[in-house]
């Protein structure tokens, strides 16, 4: 059964969620981060599910357990259409957009084939192990993808706050949860879990809106001065 | 084996991560010059705020109603200056040249928060101006 802090957990989540959403819109960002608009309704959609499955079969259910595991893999597939909107917008101006887009879609049927290979390898062969697995791996090729597209613009000298604030913000939901499912798989048993990747998932959209909200399209900042901010002016 | 290697190279671009980020909120922060009533109000200068003024000005921030959703930035910020007081206390005392920086660091973390109280001060005031015109 869920607690009192679960549900306020889910609550706060699904507001967060909304309230990007509508700064998204507010802002006219909506089809220029289109990919961020189709992430965050997926997982404005799939918290109602959440709460719609455990309202009725209840939180320690097979379906929930099943929906759980195959909608976070979703999100995470998502999430991994977000980081390749990130590198179209960097890459716009040198004409690249294409050969990033054949690029996401190889490494993302390279990561699921692995995921597939290394659970065809275990004994259980269970298909939430696959979603699990996926997630996982995404996660990780995720961060190391941010770390790489935080990198090239750096050498590219990128100026656009937004486009930072966003890159920034997604580089830290990524590795925290790649970190948190690292931890899992070490101390599988802790009841830490249940609560703590909820709350993670809720730095993810507010600090989205936040940057949606106060920082405008043509603001622009040095990168060398987020390497190293210059003292009090 | 794997996992404790996944947790640390994700651990480690967490930090920088984050810490990039915060560069870049007090960064942004930087662009707004402060105004006479917070100074006065906080007891900083314009030019010089320190990292020690920090805790006084969340304590402000706290009572001064807000005007939007800033409380993330500050929070993230707050997260990051106690990081900062950790890694003081450890490193400090080994390397000695590196106390500026992270008193540097510590002063942006206070300037974010300077800027944050100025920015909730003036909404106020623009708020109560309106209810005074209003009659309330």
């Amino acid at each position: 059964m869920l607690g009192p802090a679960d549900y306020a957990i889910l609550i706060a989540v699904s507001v967060a969620y909304l309230c990007c959403i509508v700064c998204l819109v507010l802002r006219r960002a909506f089809y220029q981060h289109f990919t961020i608009a189709l992430y965050l309704s997926a997982s404005l959609g799939i918290g109602v599910a959440r709460y719609l499955i455990i309202s009725t079969a209840g939180f320690n259910s097979n379906s929930y357990f099943y929906f759980y595991y195959f909608s976070d893999a979703l999100l995470t597939i998502c999430l991994f259409f977000v980081l390749m909107g990130f590198y179209s917008h960097v890459f716009s101006q040198m004409g690249a957009g294409n050969l990033v887009r054949i690029g996401a879609m190889l490494l993302l049927g390279g990561t699921a084939l692995i995921s597939y290979h290394m659970v065809s390898s275990s004994s259980d062969k269970l298909t939430t192990r696959f979603a699990y697995e996926l997630s996982q791996n995404l996660y990780f090729v995720g961060v190391v993808l941010t770390y790489l597209l935080w990198g090239a613009m750096m050498k590219l000298h990128e100026n656009r706050t937004r486009l930072m604030q966003l890159v920034l913000a997604m580089g830290v939901y990524l590795s925290a949860f790649a970190a948190s499912y690292a931890m899992r798989n070490m101390y599988p048993g802790l009841a830490i879990w249940r609560y703590f990747l909820a709350l993670i998932d809720i730095w993810l959209p507010i600090t989205w809106a936040c940057t949606f909200f106060k920082v405008p399209e043509d603001a622009r900042m040095a990168t060398a001065r987020v390497l190293a901010p210059s003292p009090n002016p | 084996m794997m996992a404790a290697l996944t947790f640390t190279i994700s651990f480690l671009m967490l930090l920088q991560f984050f810490v990039a980020y915060s560069h870049s909120l007090i960064q942004e922060a930087r662009g707004h010059q402060l105004s006479a009533q917070v100074c006065e109000l906080s007891g900083v200068a314009a030019d010089r705020v320190r990292g020690d003024h920090f805790k006084r000005l969340l304590e402000l921030i706290a009572i001064c109603p807000q005007p939007g959703n800033d409380t993330n930035r500050v929070l993230a910020v707050s997260i990051y200056f106690k990081l900062l007081g950790v890694c003081r206390a450890l490193l400090g005392w080994v390397l000695p040249t590196a106390a500026f920086w992270f008193e540097s660091e510590r002063s942006g973390c206070a300037y974010l928060a300077a800027v944050v109280l100025d920015r909730r001060i003036a909404y106020n005031r623009i708020l109560s101006e309106q209810k005074a015109e209003n009659g309330y």
